[in-house]
């Protein structure tokens, strides 16, 4: 193959489609970006979530690495403080917060909420990615086996059959109860919820790589590859999944919504991540029995957590808008 | 048809089959054990655990388990481990608790659903759609357990009515008027928390579903006839744009059972839910792995009947 030659008929054949006016007036990119920024929703999400993304490694840094915020320190002089306030007199000077104020008052050991939250932020938005990381590894793997290699047959059965019918299967269970199951009778640990999270919700997106896969196969650009004779890895991963990835990402941002959802449900009931992590969904039902006496150590993580899940819907809708041509010329 | 519908019915017996497997090892590749539960109660004696394992048939291989399982749940004796009752009667009972809540919430999601997303739709754009779309991105996004919590303050505080559990204790003498109020507004208020994540997704499909319709050339045509607006929203697009709700009756059974563990443990409900969460509290395999089994055959079912609907409804469906 010559690339160089074919690469310069290309860049000749764009001059000439220049000279005549013909040439697309943007690209993808910048028409992606025209769409994104006029949807003022979409852009509110993702300027929240730009900012949840720096207080997460800040966080992460501030109260791990560098202890600055310590979200352990229990300080039983200082028991529910309302926020903004500062500490008592009789209070141990080197436990005092950064900066001499309780930014979001404390909980029932007298645990500074700011850095609780601060902390928890990474771990509920590590949750979100792995899990979501998992379910898209195992969706676009089998999805896109049954889609590509789908009238391969195995015995007597199709592939297709063999992973849809799986896929159908694992459907037709009711997800957080699976979820629960798995998570209550594993040993409790952060690890084992993003895992159990991940492993059962990869349908969706199994079923519609697959979908995706099925239709691409047939376009011209992989019937010219494979008259090419390019690999059919190369075929697959090069050609094929680029392709069939901007409804994944769609159902991916959705999907860390969804997960951190998931985990602070699990915490209401009494399993979600083991105390030394604190999760905004485990203070959030640590501070459930005190709603009366101290309405911050309720308020603050609820209100976070909607807003957090609010922003990544957001994005996943205005992605979906900007990345479907579709769903916008009307 | 009658060849559509054996067709259907056998793939399901197919996933059937592959569902009871699947419910069946989801519990045992956990390493939990139901001998596990009170390992501090020093009455327990190795010898007393390892009698309640061969009760329990905990030291055969899975597929053995798997064929008592599958023989003691048809036969109708499969007892759960935790107080040797039946496992079906105790299922009943608590389905017939769940029961008014599941049919008041699935009555609240479509009676509201349908209207918000037609009318969102129909006036794209506008102060009304955008007021919708926006609540419903609000109302997934908050935390079940949170609403509930605020809903469950507000409505005590304010309004002063009994919310928790399934009737107020120590009504059997009052009233009938006074005892069926008291039950309905235990009822509402849970059944519109569970209702609210369906209403804002559903009400979303709905709204896309009739925005899709609404631009097809048919609807265009019906316009350029000089047809009244109403009759090309009513008449033409909205019976193609309702045609795939058709299938989502199938999709809302498992819900019966998984959204609602949160919810009825919230309101102290003693429905499925419940009973869900305390199997898994105690280990109770059977009552566990019977559930999962029953919430996948009932989303058997209803797809099943939901396409063979959409068959009759959409003919269209049936030469693939």
């Amino acid at each position: 193959m010559n690339h160089s030659k074919t690469g310069a008929s290309l860049k000749t054949k764009v001059a000439s489609l220049d000279a005549e006016g013909l040439a697309p007036q943007e690209t993808p990119w910048e028409e992606f970006l025209r769409v994104f920024t006029k949807d003022y929703q979409a852009l509110f999400g993702f300027w929240v979530l730009v900012l949840l993304l720096l207080m997460a490694l800040t966080g992460k840094v501030l109260t791990e690495w560098w202890v600055v915020f310590d979200p352990e320190a229990v300080r039983l002089t200082d028991k529910f403080l309302p926020p903004l306030s500062v500490p008592s007199p009789d209070s141990i000077p080197e436990d005092r917060p950064f900066g001499g104020i309780y930014l979001m008052g404390t909980d029932e050991l007298g645990r500074d909420v700011f850095a609780r939250m601060f902390q928890g932020s990474f771990v509920s938005l590590s949750i979100g990615f792995v899990a979501v990381g998992i379910s898209l590894g195992i969706g676009i793997l089998l999805g896109g086996l049954s889609g590509f290699y789908g009238h391969v047959k195995l015995w007597f059965i199709t592939v297709d059959t063999l992973i849809m019918r799986f896929t159908d299967a694992m459907m037709c269970f009711p997800t957080f109860f699976l979820i629960l199951t798995a998570v209550a009778l594993l040993p409790p640990s952060i690890y084992t919820i993003m895992i159990i999270i991940g492993l059962f919700s990869w349908m969706g997106t199994a079923r519609f790589v697959r979908a995706e896969f099925l239709s691409i196969r047939e376009q011209d650009y992989v019937t010219a590859a494979k008259a090419l004779g390019i690999p059919e890895g190369r075929i697959i991963f090069r050609h094929m999944v680029p392709n069939a990835l901007a409804p994944v990402f769609v159902s991916a941002t959705i999907g860390v919504a969804s997960a951190i959802l998931t985990e602070s449900g699990l915490s209401f009931l009494g399993f979600g991540v083991p105390p030394p992590y604190a999760t905004w969904g485990n203070i959030l039902s640590d501070g459930k029995g005190f709603v009366f006496d101290a309405p911050w150590l309720f308020f603050i993580p609820g209100l976070a957590i909607f807003l957090v899940v609010l922003a990544f819907n957001l994005v996943g809708e205005g992605l979906r808008e900007a990345l479907n041509p579709k769903l916008r010329s009307r | 048809m009658w060849n559509f519908i054996v067709r259907n019915v056998a793939q399901r017996l197919i996933l059937l089959v592959i569902v009871s497997f699947l419910a069946h090892s989801f519990i045992h590749l956990a390493p939990g054990e139901p001998s596990e539960v009170d390992p501090m109660n020093p009455r327990m004696k190795p010898e007393d655990i390892a009698k309640i394992r061969a009760a329990f048939h905990l030291d055969d291989p899975l597929y053995v388990q798997y064929a008592y399982w599958i023989r003691d749940l048809a036969s109708g004796e499969l007892k759960s481990f935790k107080d040797s009752q039946p496992v079906l009667p105790k299922i009943w009972d608590r389905f017939l608790n769940s029961l008014p809540l599941f049919i008041l919430a699935t009555i609240l999601v479509w009676t509201w659903a349908f209207p918000a997303g037609i009318y969102g739709a129909v006036f794209r754009g506008g102060l009304y759609d955008r007021l919708t779309v926006f609540s419903s991105y609000a109302l997934i996004s908050v935390p079940g357990f949170f609403l509930s919590f605020l809903a469950i303050l507000w409505v005590v505080g304010w309004l002063g009515v009994p919310v928790i559990s399934i009737k107020t204790f120590g009504m059997e003498h009052a009233q009938p008027a006074y005892q069926m109020m008291d039950r309905i507004w235990h009822l509402v208020i849970p059944s519109l928390m569970t209702a609210i994540g369906g209403i804002a997704v559903l009400s979303r499909y709905v709204r896309s579903q009739m925005l899709e319709v609404l631009s097809q050339d048919y609807v265009r045509t019906a316009r350029a006839k000089g047809l009244q607006e109403d009759t090309v929203i009513y008449g033409h697009a909205l019976g193609n744009a309702l045609l795939p709700f058709v299938t989502m009756f199938g999709l809302l059974l498992p819900g019966l059972i998984g959204g609602s563990v949160i919810f009825e443990q919230i309101f102290a409900w003693p429905g499925l839910g419940r009973l869900a969460y305390e199997a898994i509290l105690s280990r109770d395999f059977p009552i566990i792995m019977t559930l999962n089994f029953i919430a996948a055959v009932l989303t058997l079912l209803g797809t099943l009947i939901s396409d063979i609907l959409y068959a009759v409804v959409d003919p269209r469906i049936r030469l693939h």
